[in-house]
Parts: structure tokens; C-alpha cells; sequence
């Protein structure tokens, strides 16, 4: 299954959906995509007039232009995740998209899909393992529903 | 290459990056990013006492602190995004912090994802003049005979000086930029009765510098935020100290805060004729009253604040311009619609400029506009501060490129 993860450039999050035997998708996908276009004569992650068009699909004209920017380019993982992992609270190390709106937003755009989801909150220490396990058991319950079709 | 640090949450996202480096390096400045550990973050805003909901401002308030470790960074643009209230406040709490740390200029952009170029290249340009050139600026004094030459979009304006005191003016609306200098320069020289070949020096500023300075072949052309600044001060003798500086002008606006006589922070109008001297043409025009007695005849309303009978909106000319006609047409007083003309144009420069920065008294105001005493007095009112408009107030670029270039 194509598993979004939240936030959406996490590696470690990343590493549980590919290790759990689904696709992860994730925001440097993405990034590089940009950087192997050889249309695209700019920095890497220096979003195109096509990134901030596709955003207009879920975000008005009003709003301010980082936030278009960082939603265009969230669109494409939106439209094709099929599960999703939100991991709230994380600290800004571990993955973030930088503008706390967007980061918002986007939660709420996952919400609305309404495709199965994991919601749990990011915990340290000696709790991280607890983290882990819900993680990874909610990745097998995947695998088994894929199975059964 | 100066450096300069960009100091932003994240102009990539807003696809702007590309412009910003274009721009940078086209008027000699390499933007540079001043380097912090991330663990340095929540220091950095301990520090300045502000910590954000976003990660990438509260990188910005960091970035901000590690460059006062970079004594090589001479000078800063902070940005966000245009109509980010979160982005707003960090971008002024950081600019205010900086104040007080160093005398670097900054400059502050909001912005949207296509800016006009134009917008980035005059504010950089200045910034740029800010920095290498602060020796000149500091210049208080005019020294010989010289002619300062504002080449603006909508008036030309030409003085000669001699010995710290102007001798010849000439002001004419431009039409070819270097025909209505040569006018401006032959009817300020003969107002002097100075002959051309006693000039020692030629400065030339405005929006036609360019072709103007090659023109006369200048001994010094310089962008208007540090010129116009450097005449505020000039002939208000504020030379010491902050202040703040508005200009309005035929087709566009500034405010310029100042210390000690040179532009540290300044924030640009678009060219829109709503808040300039163009919209007050036109109402004057409708209004059957030459542009010169459009202030006077605004002081006559008796209309007292926050009792005003109606309200025009110059941010759009055409429309405002029929609130006029409407207004005039149901009977309100000539002079109440003046008022409310020139109140209009001080609102818009309100909100869109000082709205955006500190007000440090003393206020000069200068520029065309500065004559209609209508505005002055709106601005009073609003700003609840005295607005001083000093002698000449119109030709505050040329005195100032005058002065200057008498320096070079």
C-alpha cells in the first residue's frame, strides 16, 4: 500500500512503512523529482509556478505564498496515498514542513481523504518503543486488509 | 560582492529564490544564509524573547542572532510571506532586536509568489548604496557650487547649491525625462545666475538617473531611499538621532527610518497612483481648484475627526474619484471632499507603509505632497506626532544628491 507519512519528510517514519513492506510516501520523492528535471533551472526545493497552481486545488488565492508553495507540493502525496501515519508533537528534528499552517492544513487534508489512519503522538524516551510497536502493528493490519482485497 | 543576509522562513517554498539571487547579484550583493546549530534555536529565541508556533521562524529569530557573530555581514533582508500575521510579527520583533545590536541596514520585504522585479532590484539597489557608500552619507554639509538633479516620474526637480545654501531652483512635470532636466538645470541656474561652467559638480537621483546621469554626464548618480533620506535630514537639520522620513511623490511613496542622518530601515510603496500626488491631481482637477490650493482649501472643513460625513477610498482612482463626484453632487461642502481627498492618500500610505514599521519622532515629511497642507494634517492627526516640513521640502533629492556629490 501507499503509505503517507506525517510528518511528510520523516526518514524514520519512512523507514518503518518500507520496512513494514509498503511504499512510503514521503516528501523527498517529491524534492526529487524537481531536482532531476532538467526543466527546472533553480534550486532543489525551490517550488515552480506548477506547484503553486496545483495548490489553488485546496487552498485559496488569498493565502500567503509559502503556504501555497509547501501545500503544492504536498498535493501529489496527498492524491495518491492510500493509508496514512500522523505523528503529532514530533519535534521540529524530527521532519516538518517549517510553517506551522501548513503543517496544520495539512493534517486536515489528510483527515478529509478519510483513507485508514494511524493518528499517534510522537512520545521519547522509553515510551518511543510503545510508538513503534502501535506503528508497526497498524502497517501489518495493512498488509492483512491488502491480502484479503 | 557585499554580503548581505537573507534572514527567511523559507522563500524557496514561495518560489521567489531564483529572482532574489538574479536580483542580488546584479547589483553587486551575495546573500548568504548565517549558519547556526540547531540545538542553538531555542536560545536564540530565549535571546530575543519571542518563540513562534513555526520551526521556520523560529530558525529565522536564530539566524538572526548568529549573524551578529558574522562581522563580515554588512547589511539584512528579512522576509515573509505576505499576509502571514505570524510571519509579520517575527519579521518586526527581529528587525527592533537587530536595531538595538547593530547599525547595519536592513530592509523588509513581504512577499507574494511573482513580485515585480522592479520591487526587489530598488530595494536591494538601496541597500547596496546603504552599505558601500556610508562614508558619503554621513556627509552634513554642501561644499562649492553643485546641481542636484531628481529625475522623478512625475516632476523633475533641479537645485543649485553653493556653500550649503541653495541658490537656483527649477521644478517641471516630466515628460522627456532629459529634456525636462536640462530645462530643470537651466531655469535653476538662471534663478542662481550662476553659469554652467562655475559648477564643480553634477548628482543626479531619481527614477530617469540613468538616462539623465549620461546625460550630463554625472559625477554621481544614486537611488532615492538614501538620497531622499540624506535631504530630509539635510534641510531639516535632524542630523543626529532617529527619525522618520515620509516621502510622497507624483507616483509613489516611501517611509525611511533614520539614524543619524542615514536610512537604516525603509519600506517602498508600489507606483500606485492612489497614494501619491497623481490621485490628488485628479480630485483637484474635479474639484475646479489648482493643486497648490487643494491643501488650503482643505483646511477650511470644519469636519471634526471620527465625524466625517463620508469617506473616499483612493485605492482604486477610478472609484475614488466617483465618491467625489457623487459626494459633490449630493451637496457635500467643497472643501469637506478636499479633506477628505487628502485623507484618503495619508490612510493608504498608512496602511500600507507605516502600519508595516515604527513611527520614531521626529516625522519629516517631504516630497511633493508635503505642500498640500491637508495631508500634513492628516498625518497629525493619525500618527498623534508633529510633522515637520522643512523649507524645500519638494526638491529634498536634489538637495540631497547636491550635497553628496559635492562630497565625491
Amino acid at each position: 500500500m501507499k503509505v503517507l507519512v506525517y510528518p511528510p519528510n520523516s526518514m524514520i517514519l519512512s523507514d518503518l512503512v518500507e520496512r513494514g513492506g509498503h511504499e512510503a510516501v514521503v516528501l523527498m520523492k517529491e524534492i526529487s523529482k524537481h531536482v532531476r528535471d532538467a526543466e527546472i533551472d533553480a534550486p532543489p526545493i525551490n517550488i515552480t509556478e506548477e506547484d503553486l497552481k496545483r495548490a489553488l486545488r485546496y487552498v485559496s488565492v488569498e493565502e500567503p505564498a509559502g503556504l501555497k508553495g509547501r501545500i503544492g507540493l504536498l498535493a501529489p502525496l496527498l492524491e495518491k496515498a492510500e493509508a496514512s501515519i500522523i505523528l503529532s508533537d514530533a519535534p521540529p528534528t524530527f521532519g516538518c514542513m517549517g510553517c506551522a499552517v501548513a503543517d496544520e492544513f495539512f493534517k486536515f487534508l489528510i483527515r478529509k481523504r478519510e483513507i485508514p489512519t494511524l493518528e499517534v503522538k510522537y512520545e521519547g524516551g522509553e515510551k518511543m518503543e510503545e510508538m513503534v510497536s502501535e506503528i508497526t502493528e497498524f502497517l501489518e493490519r495493512l498488509s492483512r486488509e491488502e491480502k484479503k482485497g | 560582492m557585499t554580503k548581505v543576509a537573507q534572514i527567511s522562513c523559507g522563500t524557496e517554498y514561495s518560489g521567489i529564490q531564483w529572482m532574489l539571487n538574479d536580483i542580488a547579484e546584479q547589483v553587486g550583493i551575495e546573500l548568504v544564509y548565517p549558519e547556526m546549530e540547531l540545538s542553538k534555536v531555542e536560545l536564540a529565541c530565549k535571546e530575543i524573547g519571542f518563540e513562534a508556533e513555526s520551526p521556520s521562524l523560529n530558525m529565522m529569530i536564530a539566524r538572526a542572532v548568529s549573524m551578529l557573530d558574522d562581522p563580515t555581514i554588512k547589511g539584512a533582508l528579512l522576509l515573509t510571506c505576505f499576509k502571514c500575521s505570524e510571519g509579520t510579527i517575527v519579521k518586526d520583533t527581529i528587525r527592533k532586536y537587530l536595531h538595538e545590536k547593530t547599525d547595519i541596514p536592513i530592509i523588509l520585504y513581504s512577499n507574494v509568489e511573482k513580485p515585480k522585479e522592479i520591487e526587489i532590484f530598488s530595494r536591494l539597489e538601496a541597500l547596496k548604496t546603504l552599505i558601500a557608500r556610508k562614508t558619503l552619507l554621513m556627509r552634513e554639509k554642501q561644499e562649492g557650487t553643485t546641481i542636484g538633479v531628481d529625475s522623478g516620474s512625475s516632476t523633475t526637480k533641479a537645485v543649485v547649491m553653493r556653500d550649503d545654501e541653495i541658490v537656483g531652483e527649477g521644478w517641471l512635470p516630466t515628460t522627456d525625462p532629459i529634456k525636462s532636466a536640462d530645462d530643470a538645470i537651466e531655469a535653476a541656474l538662471k534663478e542662481a545666475g550662476i553659469p554652467e561652467k562655475e559648477v564643480d559638480a553634477i548628482g543626479v537621483t531619481g527614477h530617469g538617473r540613468e538616462l539623465v546621469s549620461e546625460h550630463v554626464k554625472a559625477d554621481l548618480s544614486l537611488e532615492e531611499v538614501s538620497v531622499v533620506s540624506k535631504g530630509a535630514a539635510l534641510l531639516s537639520k535632524r542630523h543626529k538621532g532617529d527619525a522618520t522620513v515620509i516621502d510622497i511623490g507624483g507616483m509613489n511613496n516611501k517611509l525611511i527610518l533614520m539614524r543619524d542622518g542615514i536610512a537604516n530601515t525603509f519600506n517602498l510603496g508600489g507606483i500606485c497612483g492612489g497614494s501619491s500626488g497623481r490621485f490628488l491631481e485628479v480630485a483637484a482637477h474635479r474639484l475646479d481648484v489648482d493643486i497648490s490650493k487643494l491643501g488650503q482649501l482643505a483646511m477650511k472643513s470644519k469636519v471634526k475627526k471620527g465625524e466625517e460625513e463620508f469617506e473616499l477610498q483612493s485605492y482604486c482612482m477610478v472609484f475614488g474619484i466617483q465618491s467625489l463626484v457623487v459626494a459633490l453632487a449630493s451637496g457635500v461642502k467643497r472643501e469637506d471632499v478636499a479633506a477628505a481627498a487628502c485623507r484618503s492618500v495619508a490612510t493608504q500610505v498608512y496602511e500600507n507603509q507605516i502600519r508595516e514599521m515604527e513611527v520614531r519622532p521626529p516625522v519629516i515629511f517631504v516630497g511633493g505632497v508635503s505642500l498640500v497642507e491637508g495631508v500634513k494634517r492628516e498625518f497629525e492627526d493619525m500618527l498623534g506626532v508633529e510633522i515637520i516640513v522643512p523649507p524645500y521640502s519638494q526638491h529634498a533629492g536634489a538637495v540631497g544628491i547636491a550635497t553628496l556629490v559635492s562630497g565625491v
